[in-house]
């Protein structure tokens, strides 16, 4: 019993194990890689599609999927954008409204793909690759592919910190920490659990199946809204191409941490692990000097290793709690 | 107490337009038990759906202690005092128990956050009620099929309900489980609770019940006291005809040609060394209790689990790594006691479903399956087997009742043309005259040449259908019974072990 104990407890944190091999395995070949600048960087590149990973995470709990979050992130950066345009709000105020409505932005985008899964019952897939064209449609049509200055105020917000940790640390973890509690700690947490594991049984549970899936695209269009406006403070100039690709990014992160596309299953812990690994590797290959043409394979392999190494648990843990009917 | 309690009046409603309630009009009183009983399809679970709020009629009313009462879903209801056990358990098996008891009523803490001591205590005093020993931060997935029909109660415990609607609650439950239910169920009758019994046993009903309803084609065609309905009265209600027998005549088939031989078949922890042979034409009887290996061996023998030592003999072929491909291929069919999980996509259509495991032989030259060619050869099937049903290309087989999905996932078996069958409670929760149905069907695939493997958990059954049965315990077969020598005080005997029997 306890060997098995043990090779379900190994099997379970999985992710985690390759994570720090990955990491181990960066440090002795590039000691430099160990040093705390090093590793606060990484973090930081990572925080960006770590909040919109935790975002996605709750899409992916209900069996859902937004493939539209790169188009958010755009068109919200995009509308803090335009309110930085206007010189009356160059200053800490104008910041603070130009938050907003990149986060307003980003709240009616997720709305908008939940009124057309929940209320028109069109599948997410559909919904979300619609948007994901439309979005970036949208924002091509209002800035007639014109770039966006950031003026000073903004990017000082962005270069700012807490207690010397990096803005967008800090709010990678409040919203890690937030989203953590709303899943483990609230009714309408675990009942995002329930919906996912099986919808009609969540219905006749008496669970409010609609408004729990309504919920969890309009927090994925806030968490990539969140994502947009911190990455767009740190880069100071919006262009074309900004957050194209980045749901790859976020669902590799998203599963990578342990969150299950069949949804049910994921914690927003998942988020921070998934996310720093990829960032990890694709960190450390720069370290270590790997050729830059072959980046994408080891990144793509080793998310393939991970993958692979969690399917094989899930089976194997299934062997393990299987009911044992004879002692031998 | 007249008005108290529950009033259906006049209820009506239509499937696909199939009628399955007609001007239902019932009543349901406070401490007392009703027993509903019907075919499979009479309309039992679709009048307690409307009930329970998950579906609305299209015509009649209900009266809630004389206030009109009609509830939207299934929160409603909750709200209202109304509680619905359903016979396909609703918990989330990634939850815990606790969780799974409080899912809309969590208490909570002043931040809105849940208190989970607060959870946990309430949770363990209801387990207690329920008498169910296990910490309620256990995950429901690693709940056995009775420990998770108890967690139920204690969900409907919980809501305080003064209506409880139990659907076919004991199908899954060992005997010391179902008394344990009865005993819970006698407490809230005695508290006042109305409480709606649905069952095909009716042995349960003459127990439990103080009064009796009677569902047939979607019609009450009676209800009154209990003392009323004796057994054979209920059966010709429901049948609408009076039926002499139960199961038909046993004749007895077996060839000596041996289809299936399995040779010390072990897996560590699950069975052990298991021999058995069973030969065209044969039925041959798997019992045991709950948790005795049954299912577990019929896996095996499927390839859907992989045996660590023994062998296999399929129609003569050796085989020593069993996949569910290769049974397919030495034409086996495993029918399975999860028909919802496991024997149905429920979402598609019933035509599709019975062709599923023969889309191969369906295809044209080309390959490619021609819609119209399956609705035709699985119509064939439906109606050889009598599903009842509206259009089989358009109509979910969701919408079917228990015993016609039973006869969906058998229609899809024979239209591949098995002929070694592994039946794994082929009768369970599903009505008499469905049952007996269901044993002709056998029979008649024994007369054909087919092996068959019953395994049931109802000894009459097995003793009326099988050839020969083999008794598990504890993952072994414990005794074999040739026809001649079937007593029920052996086999049940040799079922519960030796020490058992003589305490």
């Amino acid at each position: 019993m306890t060997r098995s104990r043990l090779a379900e407890l190994l099997l379970r944190n999985m992710t985690v194990f390759i994570f720090l091999a990955v990491f181990l395995y960066f440090g002795v070949q590039a000691p430099r890689f160990f040093g705390v600048e090093s590793i606060a960087n990484i973090v930081k590149q990572a925080s960006f599609i770590g909040v919109i990973a935790v975002g996605m995470t709750f899409v992916l709990l209900t069996a859902g999927i937004d493939l539209s979050v790169g188009s958010n992130m755009y068109l919200s950066a995009m509308a803090a954008g335009y309110v930085l345009q206007n010189p009356a709000l160059q200053n800490g105020w104008g910041v603070l409204v130009a938050l907003l409505a990149g986060l307003s932005t980003g709240i009616v985008f997720g709305a908008i793909n939940a009124f057309c899964i929940v209320v028109l019952r069109i599948t997410p897939f559909l919904v979300t690759l619609a948007t994901l064209v439309a979005g970036r449609g949208v924002g091509t049509a209002i800035t007639e592919s014109f770039g966006i200055e950031y003026p000073p105020p903004y990017l000082a917000f962005g270069a700012s910190g807490l207690f010397g940790i990096p803005m967008p640390i800090v709010v990678f973890a409040v919203v890690v920490l937030a989203a953590h509690i709303v899943l483990s700690r609230t009714q309408f947490g675990r009942q995002i659990y329930a919906v996912g594991r099986d919808p009609e049984a969540a219905r006749k549970a008496g669970i409010a199946v609609d408004r729990i899936t309504f919920s969890v695209y309009v927090i994925c269009g806030l968490c990539a809204a969140i994502g947009g406006v911190t990455l767009i403070a740190l880069i100071g100039r919006l262009n074309q191409t900004f957050g194209v690709g980045k749901e790859f990014d976020v669902i590799t992160a998203a599963v990578l941490g342990g969150t299950s596309l069949f949804g049910g299953a994921g914690t927003a812990w998942g988020a921070v692990v998934g996310s720093s690994l990829v960032q990890m590797v694709q960190s450390g290959m720069i370290f270590v000097g790997v050729n830059i043409y072959l980046q994408p394979m080891v990144l793509a392999a080793i998310i393939f290793l991970a993958i692979l190494i969690d399917s094989l648990r899930n089976g194997r843990l299934e062997k393990l709690r299987r009911r044992r009917l004879r002692p031998d | 107490m007249s008005g108290a309690g529950l009033s259906i009046r006049g209820i009506g409603k239509s499937f696909f337009g199939v009628p399955v309630l007609t001007d239902v009009s019932l009543e349901i009183r406070p401490g007392r038990v009703l027993g509903l009983v019907g075919q499979n399809g009479a309309g039992k679970s679709t009048l307690m759906n409307i009930v329970g709020g998950n579906t609305a009629p299209d015509s009649g009313d209900m009266l809630l202690d004389d206030k009109a009462y009609g509830p939207a879903n299934a929160r409603e209801a909750e709200r209202s005092g109304v509680a619905f056990i359903h016979q396909e358990l609703n918990l989330f098996a990634n939850l815990s128990i606790a969780e799974n008891i409080f899912i809309t009523a969590m208490p909570r803490g002043p931040a809105g956050l849940i208190d989970r001591n607060r959870l946990r205590r309430r949770a363990t005093d209801l387990l207690r009620e329920v008498d169910l020993d296990l910490s309620p931060d256990t995950l429901v997935e690693q709940l056995s099929p009775g420990e998770r029909q108890l967690v139920e109660v204690s969900k409907a415990l919980q809501l305080d309900a003064r209506i409880v609607i139990f659907d076919e609650p004991t199908t899954s439950l060992t005997p010391r489980e179902t008394s344990r239910l009865f005993a819970l169920i006698d407490r809230l009758r005695s508290g006042g609770t109305a409480v709606v019994y649905i069952s095909h046993i009716l042995a349960d009903i003459e127990t439990l019940a103080d009064d009796v309803a009677v569902l047939r084609d979607g019609k009450l065609v009676a209800a009154g006291p209990r003392p009323d309905f004796p057994a054979s009265r209920m059966i010709n209600l429901m049948l609408g005809r009076d039926i002499d027998q139960l199961y038909p005549p046993h004749r007895s088939a077996v060839r000596d040609e041996v289809l299936l031989e399995a040779e010390g078949l072990s897996l560590p922890g699950v069975v052990k060394g298991i021999d058995l042979s069973l030969r065209q034409g044969e039925i041959l009887g798997l019992f045991g209790l709950m948790g005795s290996g049954r299912t577990e061996l019929a896996r095996l023998l499927f390839g859907l689990d992989r045996f660590h030592s023994g062998e296999l003999v399929v129609q003569g072929e050796r085989v020593t790594r069993m996949t569910p491909r290769r049974a397919i291929a030495a034409r086996m069919a495993f029918i399975t006691e999860n028909r919802r999980e496991e024997g149905l996509m429920m979402n598609v259509s019933i035509a599709e479903n019975i062709a599923l495991a023969s889309l191969r032989a369906l295809g044209n030259a080309l390959g490619l399956l021609d819609k119209r060619a399956i609705t035709a050869s699985a119509a064939t099937f439906a109606s050889a087997l009598q599903v009842r049903s509206g259009p089989i290309d358009t109509q979910p087989a969701r919408s079917l009742s228990g015993g016609n999905q039973q006869k969906v996932v058998i229609a899809k078996w024979l239209m591949s043309g098995p002929s070694i069958f592994l039946l794994d409670e082929p009768t369970r929760g599903i009505d008499v005259a469905a049952k007996y149905e269901i044993y002709s069907i056998v029979k008649d695939l024994v007369a054909a040449g087919s092996g068959v493997i019953f395994i049931s958990s109802e000894i009459e059954e097995v003793m009326a259908m099988a050839d020969r049965i083999l008794v598990m315990r504890q993952g072994e077969i414990a005794s074999a019974f040739a026809r001649e020598r079937f007593s029920k005080a052996s086999i049940l005997r040799a079922a519960f072990g030796e020490k058992e029997a003589a305490a």
